[in-house]
């Protein structure tokens, strides 16, 4: 069982739901991207998803693209960031998880990839780009070490392909809320609601939403009908005020916010 | 020219069901766009048992685009080497002035098969994107180009072809502002618009079915110059050459000469203004197999699969990455590649335009200066055929501007 498992017994039994921050590794640099993380679990966040910056990410927007480039642009390596999530993992009592690019874990090496998670006590990934036909050696190299390969289900995906990646997918199921690209939005579908609640009740995987989440009333509405949320360009946005503003301020600004959204989820 | 080795174990029968040319190809993209694909790939399918699709087709290469395009035996060219005769397929003389246009009126013929109403498109060259927008406005359908800012300055008179063409062009700001980028940005587009907008590949690149797709489309340049050679001089060539930006032309050109294995075929990749990385665009020279776009192919990655800047003077070819049936080409030792520099690509530039009285693009220069080299190396009794696949006039304010920087 990953932590990830462990954590959503926990979330289900006390009839809690998770919210799930975004958070891009390196933007401005590893010590900044520590501290907020910490921060964010200190202010109650169940997990944090760390981006891992790519050169080409063609699912993700603006945003959080934006912060991809500041981070490569000051020379970002993948082992830096093991090396600084590695040390973070100790100090939280909630999971980690990587977003990153198959072409990054191509290039590592799969199990070589896998077994630097665990090594750094990071529970699993999700990898935006590796469809679940394409996924089974990856699959397996995960199952091996107990790390959660969170696959994802979309509003383009028909409902017998959905079915076929829950049977795959490990640690939860991403449900992308809207056909596009990262990036808050101001409205999300309306038949987001009971496409979640369909696919809730064909597994027993937990369920989370992400993309275009951003204010409390999404919260609200959505919280009901998934087991988390995953808020990732609006924070992203806010840890970009570093560049104008001090560190003390934009961490307190990012955990404030967080704050906001962990209170319309109770 | 020896015979490749291993061209026993290269088949014509790819790719699989899953869009895999041995071990590369696929499909590695957002969930998002898999359901698109797989709709893609259906309605590709139908089509080609569909023989109301092909006459179409058939139809429109003929009396659109001005099919077939002749196979000209380059004579001045062919003395000045002093070696094998040069013949030089001429996809320069389709409408739009280049090979791109035998895809892009196959795919939206796809897109009015789908139902689909609105087209986007990536542009290197802007080769592509006009051939995009000539497809879209024959056939009243919405047309968005997206290309990267740099290219837009290269190959200006494309731009403004574009535009008159009813299409919009959206400039592209991110990374190296270059053919790569813009295709991250039209898939951006496609992730938010799959359902009513019909993604027009411009090369055998991307996810599964595109790279089959396009390959299949642009074929029609190798079937005819099989069939045109038999005519001329009643037997195959020794040697076919053509250029590798993404590798359509040269996947058009090559794909029916693949089981001919006493034919040598060389894809010649944009070697920029030297090997150091960063200089060139080479993948299958330099690179390593990695994911870009969608493909499992050679790439230019850094040791953290970090997609690196290439350099070409040639806004086509200057791209990181390659079309994966290529990769399984090298990796089978069907194809061989190279690489021509900058400088090399204007000499021969150079030298069709003075000897035969036609400006190729500054992509096509490149398999015309790989062609002149092999040609002075073999006996006169030989013959190398190339694709000569674009026309030059949008080059020729860059040209001017390259001119003292390139050339000795
Ligand atoms: C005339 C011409 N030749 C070649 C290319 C390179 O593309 P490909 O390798 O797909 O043929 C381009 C691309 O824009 C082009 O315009």
């Amino acid at each position: 069982m990953s932590a990830i498992d462990q954590l959503f017994i926990k979330l289900r039994n006390e009839n809690r739901k998770a919210l799930m921050p975004f958070v891009t590794a390196g933007d401005p640099d590893l010590d900044f991207t520590a501290a907020v993380i910490k921060e964010l679990v200190a202010r109650g966040a169940s997990m944090c998803e760390v981006g891992i910056p790519y050169s080409d990410p063609i699912a993700d927007g603006p945003v959080i693209q934006a912060s991809y480039t500041r981070a490569l642009d000051q020379g970002i390596k993948l082992a830096a960031i093991l090396e600084t999530l590695g040390k973070v993992t100790p100090q939280i009592s909630a999971p980690l998880v990587t977003m990153v690019s198959y072409a990054i874990i191509y290039r590592h090496g799969l199990e070589k990839y896998a077994d630097q998670l665990n090594q750094r006590g990071i529970a699993g990934m999700i990898v935006p780009d590796l469809p679940v036909e394409e996924s089974p050696s990856l699959a397996k190299v995960c199952k091996a070490r107990d790390l959660s390969l969170i696959q994802l289900v979309t509003p383009t995906t028909p409902k017998d392909r959905a079915l076929k990646i829950t049977e795959t997918s490990s640690g939860f199921l991403y449900y992308v809320s809207v056909a596009g690209i990262t990036g808050e939005r101001t409205e999300l579908p309306p038949e987001l609601l009971e496409r979640v609640g369909w696919l809730r009740e064909q597994t027993p995987l937990p369920v989370c939403i992400g993309f275009g989440i951003s204010q409390p009333e999404h919260v609200k509405r959505l919280a009901p009908v998934a087991d988390g949320l995953i808020v990732g360009s609006a924070i992203v946005r806010r840890m970009a005020n570093v560049a104008k503003s001090d560190r003390a301020s934009t961490l307190q600004e990012v955990g404030d916010y967080v704050a906001t959204l962990l209170e319309a989820l109770e | 020219m020896p015979t490749a080795p291993h061209a026993d174990s290269c088949s014509a029968n790819v790719p699989d069901a899953a869009g895999r040319f041995g071990k590369f190809g696929g499909r590695f993209v957002p969930e998002t766009l898999v359901h698109a694909l797989d709709l893609l790939a259906a309605e590709y399918d139908a089509a080609r048992q569909d023989a109301s699709f092909q006459a179409e087709l058939d139809e429109l290469l003929k009396n659109y685009v001005g099919r077939a395009s002749p196979l000209y035996f380059a004579k001045r060219l062919t003395e000045h080497c002093g070696g094998a005769e040069i013949w030089l397929k001429r996809e320069d003389l389709n409408h739009t002035g280049a090979h791109k246009i035998n895809n892009t009126i196959g795919q939206a013929l796809l897109t009015l098969r789908m139902g689909k109403k609105r087209v986007i498109a990536e542009t290197g060259a802007g080769q592509h994107g006009v051939a995009t927008a000539t497809a879209c406005a024959h056939f009243g359908l919405d047309c968005v180009v997206y290309m990267g800012e740099e290219d837009i300055r290269r190959q200006a008179p494309n731009v403004f072809s574009m535009k008159l063409l009813g299409a919009e062009v959206r400039p592209v700001t991110s990374g190296s502002r270059t053919l790569r980028d813009a295709i991250n940005e039209a898939m951006r587009d496609w992730m938010s618009s799959v359902e009513s907008t019909h993604y027009i590949l411009g090369s055998v690149v991307g996810p599964h079915p595109f790279p089959r797709i396009v390959r299949d489309f642009q074929s029609v340049i190798g079937r005819e110059t099989i069939q045109q050679c038999r005519e001329r001089f009643q037997c195959l060539p020794e040697v076919v050459v053509a250029c590798v930006g993404g590798g359509s032309n040269a996947a058009g050109m090559f794909y029916p000469f693949v089981e001919h294995s006493d034919v040598a075929l060389v894809g010649v990749e944009a070697g920029g203004r030297g090997n150091q990385p960063g200089d060139h665009a080479s993948p299958l020279t330099y690179g390593s197999p990695g994911v870009l776009h969608g493909s499992f192919s050679y790439v230019m990655q850094d040791e953290d699969g970090q997609t690196c800047d290439v350099h070409s003077m040639s806004a086509g070819l200057d791209y990181p990455g390659v079309g994966p049936e290529h990769s399984y080409w090298k990796e089978t030792g069907r194809v061989d590649y190279t690489s021509c520099t900058d400088k090399d690509a204007m000499n021969a530039f150079d030298a069709l335009a003075r000897l035969e009285g036609i400006l190729p693009a500054l992509e096509s220069s490149h398999a015309i200066a790989k062609a002149m080299e092999i040609a002075s190396q073999r006996s006169s009794s030989d013959r190398v055929a190339v694709c000569l696949s674009g026309r030059g006039d949008k080059d020729a304010a860059e040209i001017a501007r390259l001119k003292n920087d390139i050339t000795t």
